[in-house]
């Protein structure tokens, strides 16, 4: 812990709207806020002495003023960087509902897509039912930050066997503010049995500031629906971006998170998904990006409770310049969790010397018939493609473009939207040097 | 030497085996033919006392002995040998330790002295020879890395040097080119006496061609529906398994 | 470890009108001060640095606390470190007129192993006829040795007989602020053992096998040091398949080795300690620091360790690669059952330009065992080339056991080449069910799966220890199929 929790000033900035939000919302949510906010002060900023912040400092982020709300939540904010252009759209600007950008008015029977804050106010019940559900604020500070300040976010609601018949873009934005703004933004995923759909989360900005968001995401995956989450962190190179989605996953059930991260200064991915179910599946595949000063950092965990569950997970990392990454992915087998299958890869590419990662693969096995394994490699481009490559006329940067393009492209092509990962292969193009892109 | 009984045997709580009667005398070679699905395999682990392999009803007798009752080393001990369809790899243990644990454990139980590294070494690569094995394999770990062929040979390098009373063969046949059949072939024979016996469990019949077996069974949806002469097994290649069925169909249904 | 006693044993020998005769009528009463280590060091005839060097390390363990140690993934009751006595002189063990009063389980364990009677009766304390003169092999070893002007003693000895080596060299590896029980050791250690192989000198024997029928009371807190000098070679080796027993529940020992350039140093050890009852009580505690540095360019150092015993096990022996073109590798195979628990790894820090380094870890865990493998590789950002490579399986049987892998991965150089892979499974039921269908029993044909899972680290220890290892692990594992 540094210093007093309460004397953050990136804590104190939203102290006293938690107190007016206190008055308009439901009771539960207010002693839920303020436990949330006990439990931050609880533990506090983590410093690098605590085992999951060993490789990454806050040092930096503890010493910015941060405002809340910002710019009107109207203002077109720049093009994002991924077309989708068949999507349901939810979009909210610096941690506020945008409904001049949305578009969630034709929807299947049996989806609902809303604005947290609405459905809040429409039906508490609903809300209460997923809030908090799976985010434990005991589990971090950020999320007990969010916990305690989220100002609004997405709510997504599938009934037992609704599709949902195009991809769901929820874009949170931060824009236009001329002081470093903080948004805490939540999404709640409930996909009911055997209900299907996409739901893209980006994480994007145009500010030149010290933005930081702050978003947590839950996902109730019901008896035997399928369902695929992509959470791209594209945020502005000097913001910080924290996220942790969390999964619970039920019978027979399929779930595909994703998550991309391109952007940031410092970037916290966590992931933890339970599969509570028995024959649940889950499949976790993660790329990251980082370049010049960026930290890119991601700490998932699969936690098999249940028999029969199966995970496949996948984790590249592509590090230039002074980029430093971190990678923990923690396995976990309960006891008489049988019948597992759990396998973890990790891949990192340094494209140069002053490249740092951590990779720490984690395997906690505490039942016997299992079938565990993770794999970790971290090295350079191959010699020998790269000579293959210019043998064949490509000039060097071009070859190596290519081959850090094929090294990414094993986790891109598992995107269930063609569009989105045809855009992502754009967006990685143009982040090599030359790539051909911008 | 082998009765077989009314056996009903479930898998994953899936009745395969439904009333299946078989009688091998020794000396015999039988085969068992049918179609995919039929419960092949089923019958040689169910001999053989594979876990999860549940028998229900029925009883099996070999040498008038119960032999459901026997653990699978007791059974391997007694003389019952399966030659696995898929033999498994177990990394890091060498062939020639395996083999002559195995053989010792044996020879062991029928009250013959062990053989020495010596003895068992000079056995072993004559068996080699005859079934035309590169004596590498001796050093390699069990099954790892081996060709289909190869693991198959491995089999039947094993059942020479075992001498069982009974012998299984699931499949041996399969994925064998003609001359690892011929090989193969040539080693079963090489085994046969009067005093043992030989029931293969084949899809084809192309095997049969060089064990000629003097019973052909066909086994269908978990019992033997027809039996006959070796001559049956050229039909059934003929003429596949349809006909077969209809006739059974045609049948009184049981 | 049991070098001690073995080296022990020996200079008790040579020494006999020596200080180790006075001190043997003498125990330091329990507890530690500043003075305890004063008087350790004046019963030892200790120059005044080394007294210094304690009195540091004694100084800076008391501004460290145990809690911090406790980040592995082991569970032990608080420790008494005031309950301890620090000094008691080597008592020579009772001797037995026969076989039959040694304990019937050690004496089981004997025959499993396939341990000679004559080396058995050795091991057990038992008088042997004259025959079997240990004492006389000793000497000619030693002799040997003398001429090849290899220094091979206790870490007394050394410190009289050779105070410029150690006092260049003691510390220099793992530093006496090391860690908690690193620190503790650096304070009161009594004794150990000491090599130096000068330059070129390969020695012909492996180190310590000669000497593991001999037998005394054990130290709780050894200091082993040995060098390798220039382009010289050694074999090690630590340890017995013998079951050993010992009162004192707390071992902190501490092992560095130094290669200087083009020297290999191999240590091999087999740990069979005492690991408590079958429902947890007693054992002991086995916290060891174990680093190498190889210094030298091409220089290069070769953990093997077998580790049976201890009811934990909490001990990493590590590279430290600052040559260019060194060379480190970890080979181990960690068996834990009934309520044994082992956090044990290594870890490679590559500094030097093309170093490499091979890690082989396994681990079988059975009963109510918890393992854990917990590894470091790091890169450094100068380490240009540096290449790593890391097997670590995991066998679990039984459904009450657990195996975890714990691997970090550092890497601040983009030529660097690191490869992880690891696996957790449970022993196969299709293995288990070819092996019973050839007529071998279960307990047979897991002891078989298991050492064919070992096999890759069996290879490294010597010859005739590895058979021994092969069946010590079986002896382990009896009963673990039920």
């Amino acid at each position: 812990m540094r210093g007093t929790p309460a004397e953050l000033a990136f804590a104190r900035h939203n102290a006293a709207a938690l107190v007016a939000r206190a008055s308009r919302e439901p009771a539960w949510l207010g002693r839920h806020r303020a436990e949330s906010f006990d439990a931050f002060q609880a533990q506090g900023l983590p410093a690098a002495k605590h085992e999951d912040w060993r490789f990454t400092s806050l040092a930096k982020l503890e010493r910015i003023e941060f405002e809340s709300g910002g710019a009107d939540a109207d203002t077109a904010p720049a093009a994002s960087r991924i077309a989708l252009e068949d999507a349901h759209r939810l979009v909210l600007v610096n941690g506020r509902y945008a409904a001049s950008l949305s578009s969630v008015g034709a929807l299947p029977a049996g989806c609902r897509v809303a604005p947290l804050s609405a459905v809040l106010a429409a039906s508490p019940g609903a809300v209460e039912r997923v809030l908090a559900s799976a985010a434990d604020p005991k589990r971090g500070a950020f999320v007990a930050l969010n916990s305690a300040l989220w100002s609004d976010g997405a709510f997504v609601e599938l009934e037992p066997g609704a599709t949902l018949d195009r991809p769901l873009h929820v874009l949170f934005l931060q824009s236009g503010a001329s002081a470093p703004v903080a948004s805490h933004v939540r999404t709640l995923v409930a996909a009911g049995e055997r209900s299907r759909g996409l739901i893209v989360e980006q994480h994007a900005g145009d500010t030149r500031n010290t933005d930081l968001t702050n978003a947590v995401t839950e996902i109730r995956v019901g008896r035997g629906a399928q369902l695929d989450h992509v959470l791209l962190q594209d945020l502005p190179v000097q913001s910080f971006g924290f996220s942790a989605v969390f999964s619970r996953q039920d019978e027979q059930s399929r779930l595909g998170l994703h998550t991309i991260a391109l952007g940031a200064a410092l970037a916290r991915a966590e992931v933890e998904s339970r599969l509570e179910g028995e024959g649940a599946e889950l499949a976790l595949f993660g790329l990251y990006l980082g370049r010049g000063a960026q930290h890119p950092d991601h700490h998932t965990t699969i936690d098999h409770a249940a028999p029969r569950t199966t995970s496949v997970e996948l984790f590249k990392g592509i590090l230039d310049e002074r980029a430093h990454g971190v990678f923990h992915g923690r396995i976990h087998v309960r006891p008489d969790a049988q019948k597992i299958s759990a396998d973890q890869t990790n891949r990192a590419l340094l494209l140069s010397d002053r490249a740092t990662i951590n990779s720490k693969p984690q395997l906690e096995i505490y039942a016997d018939d299992v079938k565990c394994s993770h794999g970790a490699s971290i090295g350079q481009l191959d010699d020998e493609q790269l000579f293959y490559l210019r043998a064949r006329g490509l000039d060097r940067a071009a070859a190596r473009a290519l081959l850090t393009v094929a090294f990414a492209s094993e986790v891109l092509e598992k995107l269930p939207h063609e569009a989105l990962r045809e855009s992502l292969e754009r967006a990685l193009l143009g982040w090599l040097p030359g790539g051909g892109g911008a | 030497m082998l009765e077989i009984r009314n056996l009903h045997a479930r898998v994953e709580g899936k009745e395969i085996l439904r009333g299946l009667e078989l009688v091998v005398r020794a000396g015999e070679v039988h085969a068992v033919m049918g179609p995919n699905g039929s419960g092949k395999s089923t019958l040689a682990n169910v001999l053989a006392g594979r876990a999860g392999y549940e028998v229900t009803e029925g009883e099996v007798l070999y040498r008038g002995r119960d032999l459901l009752a026997l653990a699978p080393e007791e059974r391997a001990r007694e003389g019952v040998f399966l030659a696995f369809q898929y033999p498994v790899e177990i990394p890091g243990v060498t062939n020639s330790y395996f083999m002559k644990a195995a053989t010792n454990a044996v020879r062991v139980h029928r009250g013959l002295p062990e053989l020495d590294a010596i003895d068992f070494l000079t056995l072993v690569k004559q068996t080699m020879k005859d079934l035309e094995m590169d004596e590498k394999f001796l050093s390699r770990s069990v099954n790892e890395g081996f060709s289909g062929g190869e693991k198959k040979r491995n089999e039947i390098l094993q059942m020479l040097l075992l001498e069982p009373a009974l012998a299984v063969l699931d499949e041996t046949d399969s994925g064998l080119d003609i001359d690892a059949l011929r090989v193969v072939a040539d080693g079963v024979n090489r085994l046969r006496s009067p005093q043992r016996a030989v029931l293969a469990i084949t899809h084809y019949q192309r095997l049969l061609d060089y064990l000629v077996p003097d019973r052909t069974h066909v086994l269908m949806n978990g019992r033997i529906v027809k039996s006959g002469d070796r001559s049956l097994a050229l039909e059934l290649e003929k003429r596949g398994y349809g006909w077969i069925e209809r006739e059974v169909e045609g049948a009184a249904p049981a | 470890m049991s070098t001690n006693p073995e080296i022990t044993a020996l200079t008790n020998r040579e020494y006999e009108a020596g200080f180790t005769t006075d001190v043997e009528s003498e125990t330091v009463a329990p507890g530690l001060d500043e003075s305890v280590i004063r008087r350790i060091s004046e019963k030892k005839s200790e120059p005044q640095w080394l007294l210094d060097w304690r009195l540091r390390a004694f100084a800076r363990w008391r501004e460290m606390r145990e809690e911090d140690a406790r980040w592995a993934k082991v569970t032990f009751p608080k420790i008494d470190y005031q309950a301890i006595s620090y000094y008691s002189a080597p008592k020579p063990r009772k001797k037995l007129d026969s076989m039959d009063e040694v304990d019937p389980e050690i004496r089981a364990t004997f025959e499993k192993l396939g341990i000679p009677l004559t080396e058995q009766k050795m091991l057990a304390g038992v008088a042997v006829d004259a025959v079997f003169d240990s004492v006389s092999v000793a000497t000619t070893f030693r002799s040997k040795l003398a001429e090849l002007g290899i220094i091979f003693c206790s870490f007394s000895d050394a410190v009289k007989s050779h105070p410029e080596l150690v006092r260049k060299y003691l510390g220099s590896v793992v530093p006496y602020s090391d860690n908690y029980f690193a620190t503790l050791n650096s304070a009161v250690f009594t004794d150990g053992s000491f090599v130096y192989i000068p330059p070129g000198v390969r020695c012909p024997m492996e180190l310590s096998t000669y000497f593991r029928i001999n037998e005394a009371k054990t130290g709780q807190f050894e200091r082993t040091l040995i060098v390798a000098d220039e382009g010289a070679y050694v074999s090690y080796l630590e340890g017995c398949t013998a079951p050993m027993r010992d009162e004192n529940q707390l071992h902190a020992a501490v092992v560095e080795l130094v290669a200087l350039e083009r020297a290999t140093i191999k240590y091999s050890t087999v740990q069979n300690w005492y690991p408590g009852d079958k429902e947890g009580r007693g054992g002991i505690y086995n916290f060891v620091t174990k680093r190498g540095a190889c210094r030298g360019r091409r220089s290069k150092i070769s953990w093997t360790q077998v580790e049976t015993g201890s009811a934990i096990t909490w001990k990493y022996p590590s590279c430290i690669l600052q040559g260019d073109d060194s060379v480190g590798e970890f080979y181990s195979v960690a068996v834990t059952n009934h309520h044994q628990q082992a956090d044990t790894g290594t870890k490679m820090l590559h500094i030097g330009k093309n170093t490499r380094s091979t890690i082989v870890s396994k681990g079988i865990s059975c009963g109510q065992g918890q393992q854990t493998y917990r590894g470091l590789v790091e890169i450094h950002q100068k380490a240009t080339g540096a290449r790593n490579h890391s097997q670590c399986d995991s066998l679990l049987i039984g459904d009450r056991c657990g195996a975890h892998t714990f691997p970090y991965l550092d890497v601040r150089n983009s030529s660097a080449r690191v490869e992880h892979e690891a696996t957790t499974s449970k022993i196969s039921d299709d293995q288990l069910f070819y092996c019973q269908q050839r007529g071998l029993g279960t307990e047979d044909a897991v002891s078989m799966i298991v050492n064919g899972f070992c096999k890759e680290v069996f290879r490294e220890l010597p010859m005739e220890f590895a058979v021994e290892a092969s069946k010590l692990l079986s002896v382990t594992l009896e009963g673990a199929v039920g």
